[in-house]
């Protein structure tokens, strides 16, 4: 709100006025002591916008913990959480709002140290301008080449380089433009097409709102006229019109329509319109509010469209332009950020969602990782927290998108962690690849149903998991004996044998350990189409791998047993003397010694060894088998 | 054409509400009878228009509010497709916890942080809307707009969810939910304004009236039942006030004014310097008193 005088006031102009203005969404970006938090309390200082009642909280504070001795310490005004003002550092994305006579603003403040790359990829995602702060007195550092790199990655087209604490180095032109100069060929050759650069001083006011008298050498405009008079961006409001649909909407049998948010182009009725991906033309009917249809909508607008047919749309669908209709693929190439401490794992599936939809992914090893002060490419075999790469994706299903230079909003998507639900990472699309569409399934013709009446079973994988030593391996061959006893056709996969050959190139590393129970769990696959019983006895500590694993079968066919021993006891079975070698730091990355193993939380079997010896345990799974119908009732 | 700064923070906000239905099992509405939860309330009916909405609301009750907030209750309960739900605290009934005798600290805490985890869990609601808004106060501003909350209904500033473009994750496993706020990018002046533009139904304090008042460690305070103790001296005065936020009346401070419509508030805003989180005692406890609540599973 803007504070006006209390003199007569005509409230309609002034509200149409509100009304009518545009509104910027910008960043700031900056090392640790280059005066963030200070520039930005001061512009809401500067413009007014401060009320009695937090002028005189910031008094209180600046006494009580300010580092400006008796002046006022606007950082104060945005370090908000009290861990941050103890540490005097911003540890997360924190968003003001203010206005001035011609724009509204929403400044995201993205913290400088580089362990918090995500904060500033988030606050970039939905900014139109990035406000990147120098110490004059230190220059163009590292920290300002990764900034700059994040935000041409997320596409935000104009810089204002504010180049701070000039009052620090008595108002030096010369330094200002060796400055300037280094900057400008370094945003040039990453491709950030606009760039201003400021000489201010946020801590005294110099060049913020208004000239400074001390820089008579600089002759472009102050800070907030560069806020002001940056375009907003428009580029997919002119583009060709997509929505992303939400929610059905069927209040009664006579009504049925589609709910979303424009995010590229406009719409009206008699628009010829395609659902994607299931590639249905149809029109759009009516536009409807609850003010009332619409003549028109744009980007921006949620509303519900009829259509003019019966075509089936479900939430998660995208209702576009059918003149020029969205891509679609089941494999795509992206930037990926990393976001979670844990590091993306090549192999493991991860939710992905894209506008309202959302699919399993599974990342390939990165084709590069990014050293994002260099642009260089570096070699990855996974990233971690903050790190920047690019690698394909295979998709489960397909996915609508647009490349993410044409629409921010059809381009961008997160990734999803399935067991934590933690949001984890942030991708950029660039293109989706051909590959996958032309690689079809050979049709077999001799089908796995058939492989399976031959037998006289259903085929079935039954997967032991569990510690080293728990004794995994022992029910495995005493199951299979009982099994093949029975006329069962069966085989067992062992981690021992399997490593020794299919997978003799994998360590033990986390992401090596996806790998192999990927690989296994391929073969389990093809060994239940041909109709076998699979016994795969693997330690497998991961719940996410035995996940994916799950996932490739039909609910029926797997069978997650529990072979639990606990760790004292396994360590002491050690059959094989690997615990003894683990505890003398021999051997590295071993389970349930310096690497983790995640119990199941509901498994089909849980079988306790200190209770139940080999040959019960396996009497207990080919019960489970038989009622489950995989195995018939008695022998034959 | 071009959206007016309403119609892109009315787009936003029914995306958000959509989205968090969409993705939500049992989702359910926070309602205060505030001017934000009267804003909320006005959005979800378009949000899901001609469908009603897909969730009830609830109400924690402290039993202490305004009489006025009580009627105003009634009626949108009273409206067709509103479901509302009630909670108080059983314990805090039991022992007749009030901001007089056990301070304004522990009647929050007992009433409204406990009462809504208990309300939370009774229902297994694993989303709930709050009106909140990010420029009322400095730790608000970190908030997201969907935060995630542990099973403990507790709010860890460290383990909150990345949100990029408009992608919001609202997944969360038994027992943990989120709590989201469809008005995080409104400010107060945004509130009024809208309210104006599509005469949306307030409770009558928000207007300037002759109530009796008393003045309180500087805070003018309404007498509005005989629960109130008076201290020696104390008689309640006719004053011309109105007030700017809501909450239990002994803990609500009212301003000075003779605006009697939402047209004279906005022009009584324009001229203001003082803030609206000003008026409430709850915050006066200590800088980063909200931090602490939110942490401890307050709204």
């Amino acid at each position: 709100m803007t504070a006006v005088p209390s003199s007569v006031i005509d409230l309609d102009r002034h509200l149409e006025e509100h009304e009518q203005k545009t509104t910027l969404r910008f960043i700031t970006c900056g090392s640790v002591d280059d005066g963030k938090s200070t520039l930005i309390g001061r512009l809401l200082y500067e413009s007014k916008l401060l009320l009695d009642d937090h002028l005189a909280a910031l008094e209180a504070d600046s006494q009580r913990i300010g580092t400006q001795g008796d002046a006022l310490d606007f950082a104060l005004l945005v370090d908000g959480l009290q861990a941050e003002r103890e540490q005097g550092i911003t540890i997360d994305v924190a968003y003001r709002y203010f206005t001035t006579a011609r724009r509204q603003f929403i400044v995201a403040d993205t913290p400088g140290h580089e362990q918090y790359t995500r904060n500033m990829v988030t606050g970039a995602s939905t900014a139109d301008l990035a406000v990147i702060l120098i110490d004059a007195r230190k220059g163009v550092l590292s920290q300002t080449r990764r900034h700059s790199y994040i935000v041409s990655l997320m596409g935000i087209p104009k810089v204002v380089l504010a180049v701070n604490k000039l009052d620090l180095v008595g108002y030096d032109e010369q330094c200002f433009r060796a400055i300037e100069e280094e900057y400008r060929s370094f945003a040039g050759a990453i491709g950030i097409g606009s760039v201003s650069c400021v000489p201010i001083s946020a801590l005294v006011g110099d060049n913020l709102l208004g000239p400074s008298p001390k820089t008579p050498w600089y002759m472009g405009p102050h800070l907030m006229r560069c806020l002001e008079e940056a375009p907003v961006r428009d580029r997919a409001a002119s583009g060709a019109f997509r929505f992303p649909v939400q929610w059905v909407n069927r209040p009664n049998g006579d009504f049925r329509g589609f709910s979303g948010t424009i995010v590229g182009g406009t719409v009206r009725p008699g628009d010829r319109v395609l659902v994607l991906p299931s590639n249905r033309e149809s029109v759009v009917d009516r536009i409807v509010t609850a003010n009332g249809d619409l003549a028109c909508a744009e980007v921006g607008q949620s509303v519900t469209l009829t259509l003019g047919d019966h075509v089936d749309v479900s939430r998660g669908d995208l209702i576009c332009s059918a003149r020029a209709p969205a891509s679609v693929s089941d494999q795509v190439e992206a930037h990926i950020v990393w976001m979670h401490e844990q590091p993306m794992l090549p192999g493991r599936r991860y939710m992905l969602k894209l506008g309202t939809r959302t699919v399993n992914a599974v990342p390939a090893r990165p084709k590069y990782r990014l050293n994002v002060e260099t642009s260089e490419h570096l070699a990855a075999n996974t990233l971690t927290l903050n790190e920047i790469g690019v690698c394909n994706l295979a998709l489960d299903q397909l996915v609508v998108f647009d490349p993410y230079t044409v629409n921010r909003d059809m381009g961008g998507f997160i990734l999803v962690d399935r067991l934590s639900n933690d949001t984890v990472g942030a991708g950029i699309i660039h293109f989706g690849l051909r590959r996958a569409q032309n690689l079809h399934w050979q049709n077999l013709e001799v089908s796995a149903e058939a492989h399976a009446n031959l037998k006289g079973h259903r085929p079935a994988v039954i997967w032991l998991t569990g510690l080293s030593g728990a004794g995994k391996s022992t029910i495995a061959n005493v199951l299979e004996k009982k099994l093949h006893a029975r006329g069962i056709h069966t085989f067992t996969l062992d981690g021992d044998n399997v490593r020794h050959g299919l997978n003799r190139d994998l360590g033990f590393t986390d992401a090596e350990r996806v790998e192999n129970i990927r690989r296994v769990g391929e073969v389990c696959r093809l060994m239940t189409q041909a109709g076998l019983i699979v016994i795969a006895a693997f330690i497998s500590p991961f719940r996410a791998e035995r996940r994916m694993v799950r996932d490739l079968f039909d609910p029926a066919t797997f069978y997650e047993v529990f072979v639990d021993a606990p760790f004292e006891v396994a360590a002491a079975r050690d059959p094989k003397g690997l615990y003894l070698k683990a505890q003398r730091g021999e051997i590295q990355n071993f389970t349930g010694v310096d690497s983790p193993y995640e119990d199941p939380i509901d498994p089909e079997l849980h079988i306790d060894t200190t209770q139940v010896d080999p040959d019960e345990a396996a009497d207990r799974i080919i019960t489970c088998l038989r009622e489950g119908s995989v195995i018939p009732d008695a022998s034959r | 054409m071009s959206l007016s700064h309403l119609d892109r923070l009315e787009g936003e906000a029914i995306h958000i509400l959509r989205e968090a239905v969409a993705e939500s099992a049992n989702p359910v509405m926070l309602y205060s009878m505030g001017k934000d939860s009267s804003v909320m309330l006005h959005l979800a009916k378009k949000a899901f228009f001609p469908g009603a909405l897909p969730f009830p609301l609830l109400h924690v009750d402290t039993t202490w509010k305004f009489r006025d907030m009580y009627a105003f209750r009634s009626e949108v309960a009273r409206e067709p497709g509103v479901e509302l739900l009630v909670h108080q605290n059983p314990e805090a009934l039991a022992a007749r916890i009030n901001p007089f005798t056990h301070g304004s600290a522990m009647h929050t805490a007992i009433w409204k942080t406990e009462g809504l985890k208990q309300a939370l869990d009774k229902y297994s609601f694993d989303l709930a809307f709050g009106g909140a808004r990010r420029d009322e106060e400095r730790s608000r501003a970190k908030e997201r707009v969907f935060s995630f909350r542990s099973e403990q209904h507790r709010w860890d500033p460290k383990r909150q969810r990345p949100e990029l473009w408009q992608l919001y994750n609202a997944r969360v496993r038994p027992g943990e939910s989120v709590r989201v706020f469809p008005l995080s990018n409104w400010t107060e002046f945004d509130i009024w304004l809208y309210i104006y533009r599509e005469k949306i139904p307030i409770v009558p304090l928000y207007f300037a009236k002759e109530r009796p008042i008393v003045e309180r460690d500087g805070v003018l305070i309404m007498v509005d039942d005989a629960r109130m103790p008076l201290r020696d001296g104390e008689t309640p005065k006719l004053r011309r006030v109105r007030f700017r936020t809501l909450g239990c009346y002994p803990l609500s401070g009212a301003i000075e004014s003779s605006a009697n419509n939402v047209r004279a508030i906005i022009e009584e805003m324009l001229r203001t310097t003082r803030s609206e989180r000003q008026g409430r005692v709850i915050d006066f406890d200590e800088t980063g008193s909200m931090e602490k609540k939110k942490q401890e599973g307050y709204f």
